[in-house]
């Protein structure tokens, strides 16, 4: 009886196959869609910042918002001069990544080319609590102790709030940022060229600096060039922080506004849609992302070229 | 014979400079990675010194309050709460989803190539981004108002990228011969990764997730942007109310001026702290449970 089955059994399934294939391709394209999302996402983002910023450049010139040197929108005199704010942004983050990439390389350098293994395994994900934090606390950090008992103390920093407060707290949200993918970059670098350059007599510091920086480079710029994409588009430390005013200046130790705090500030305040006001967030907004996008696509070609070197 | 001792000389000096720059960098490497120890210490240490003596049972069951000394984060933590775990109902299954279809289904073509990069774009844009793509497009075009549901559906674009990409690397933990021989037996590629790749990739996935969602709590900019209230003395009962979340209720403590409202905010930072402590805890407790029970 069995045997007798087994081959109608057996003849059935490939057409009892295809129907459950049929039956998955719903679950399939569903699958798709979730994928899919992604897209939406950015062509929402792209669409929407776009629309609102047209809709601003129609009230304000292009030029007047990339040259003229006030930012006051929300003034009764109103100037739409992007300068302050970008300014503040640039100079807060390459403040911060002037403190966060040399000592950032050097715990990669270290985790990656001096620690034991215990030790890394310890020291890389306490390192890596630091990214976790969330940064409304860097913010507190800053003005309540940056600010007050260093800047002011050592500094003569005058007001609470300053760019230098802000870079420096935004500094340690970056450093894991920068030595976590450098270690990675460098220890992707082979043995073999670290052996060659014992070899030749160097002793430890001239290997790590002299054979494996330059060999994991496009990584480690890589990294840099990540943590800028990350201080650039970082909002809390620099609300808190930088305080609230526009002000074209380079001096670290002024308050000033970088271009996400703007948009804090006006989410703050019940400002109506389709006011001159509620378009500028979206024209701020756009501005900080097309700086993230270059900083991030950029990023990206150098960590496919640095793959393409080892693998 | 003058010139080669000066030569041996020359060399000696040259390796004593080079052997004191490689002692000397050697301590200098150290004392950068410990930086970065210092400051998590002197961080915990300062949040510490100015909210422990606020912190208190009464703290976390009261609702704000324009007196300092009796202020609390009960409609905040409430709200956080909510958003956070509506944020997870949204973006994993979607998350899951889309690792599945690139790890397991997706054809390498350009399509497929075109959402790897954006997604890889999308983890890179500042949260505050999303929060004007939430403010336009849940708020106002959809009129959801400035609901926990619009916050929620904000945050699920925000965690998305890294739900995805967790899950794609606990997917592809999962090797390959398990795969082959569920399809040796004639199962469906569907039912191959229902029933035996989706159990095996669990506990990585389930880790990824809890860091996406850990992430999720502390995100401020994008709430504000979507315009959850900064004073909230009530809790918020379902998707469609007015809410506030535990670091915006912290960012407005900061704010004022006065040192009672900055300590509020201290003992606040302690409780999301302790939060996002107990978070990861369940995560490595997952990561090693997993580990354990893994049978290849």
């Amino acid at each position: 009886m069995a045997t007798a089955e087994a081959p109608a059994a057996v003849r059935r399934s490939p057409r009892r196959r295809r129907l459950l294939r049929l039956q998955e391709a719903p679950i399939l394209a569903l699958l798709f869609l979730c994928a899919a999302l992604s897209i939406f996402t950015t062509v929402g983002i792209v669409v929407v910042l776009v629309e609102e910023a047209v809709g601003f450049f129609r009230e304000v010139s292009i030029v007047e918002f990339l040259t003229e040197t006030r930012w006051t929108p929300l003034f009764v005199e109103k100037h739409f001069g992007v300068l302050p704010l970008l300014s503040a942004t640039f100079l807060i983050s390459a403040l911060a990544l002037a403190v966060a990439v040399p000592v950032g390389l050097g715990a990669a350098i270290y985790l990656s080319e001096y620690a034991s293994p215990r030790v890394r395994a310890v020291l890389k994900p306490a390192l890596e609590v630091l990214a976790g934090i969330p940064t409304v606390v860097y913010g507190y950090f800053a003005i309540t102790f940056i600010a007050p008992e260093v800047l002011q103390r050592l500094l003569g920093q005058q007001t609470l709030f300053s760019a230098l407060s802000a870079a420096l707290a935004m500094s340690v949200l970056l450093l894991p940022l920068v030595s976590s993918l450098s270690e990675d970059a460098m220890r992707a670098v082979p043995g073999s060229l670290r052996e060659a350059g014992y070899a030749l007599g160097s002793n430890r510091f001239e290997v790590a600096v002299r054979v494996v920086l330059p060999a994991a480079l496009s990584g480690i710029v890589a990294a840099v060039v990540l943590a800028m994409a990350r201080a650039v588009g970082e909002t809390m430390i620099v609300t808190i922080a930088a305080g609230n005013v526009p002000n074209l200046s380079w001096n670290p130790l002024e308050a000033m506004q970088a271009l996400p705090a703007y948009i804090v500030q006006v989410s703050l305040g019940d400002t109506p849609a389709g006011s001159l006001e509620y378009k500028t967030i979206f024209a701020v907004g756009l501005a900080l992302f097309a700086c993230t996008l270059g900083l991030n696509v950029a990023a990206q070609w150098l960590l496919s070229r640095f793959r393409e070197v080892y693998e | 014979m003058t010139t080669a001792t000066a030569r041996g000389q020359e060399w000696r000096r040259r390796l004593l400079l080079r052997n004191v720059a490689g002692v000397a960098a050697g301590v200098l490497l150290r004392l950068a990675a410990a930086a970065g120890i210092a400051a998590l210490v002197l961080l915990l240490v300062v949040v510490a010194r100015d909210g422990l003596d606020r912190l208190s049972w009464d703290f976390i069951t009261s609702y704000p309050s324009r007196i300092a000394s009796r202020a609390g984060i009960r409609s905040a933590l409430l709200g956080s709460l909510w958003v956070v775990g509506l944020t997870g109902v949204l973006a994993v299954p979607v998350g899951i989803g889309a690792a599945i279809y690139l790890e397991e289904f997706a054809p390498r073509n350009w399509l497929t190539r075109l959402i790897e990069t954006n997604i890889n774009n999308l983890a890179g844009v500042p949260s505050i981004v999303y929060g004007l793509l939430g403010l336009a497009l849940f708020v106002r075009a959809m009129d959801l108002g400035r609901t926990v549901l619009a916050g929620a559906l904000t945050l699920s674009l925000v965690v998305l990228p890294i739900v995805i990409v967790s899950a794609r690397e606990g997917l592809r933990a999962v090797p390959y011969s398990i795969r082959e021989a569920s399809l040796a037996l004639g199962a469906t590629p569907w039912q191959t990764v229902w029933h035996q790749v989706l159990p095996a990739a669990l506990g990585p996935m389930m880790t990824g997730v809890i860091l996406a969602l850990s992430r999720a709590i502390g995100e401020t900019a994008p709430l504000i942007t979507v315009g959850a209230l900064l004073f909230v003395p009530f809790d918020p009962r379902g998707p469609l109310d007015s809410f506030t979340v535990l670091p915006i209720q912290i960012f407005n403590w900061i704010s004022r001026p006065q040192p009672a409202f900055h300590q509020a905010a201290a003992a606040g930072i302690i409780v999301l702290l302790a939060v996002l402590l107990g978070m990861n805890a369940v995560a490595i407790a997952i990561r090693y449970w997993s580990e354990r029970r893994r049978q290849w």
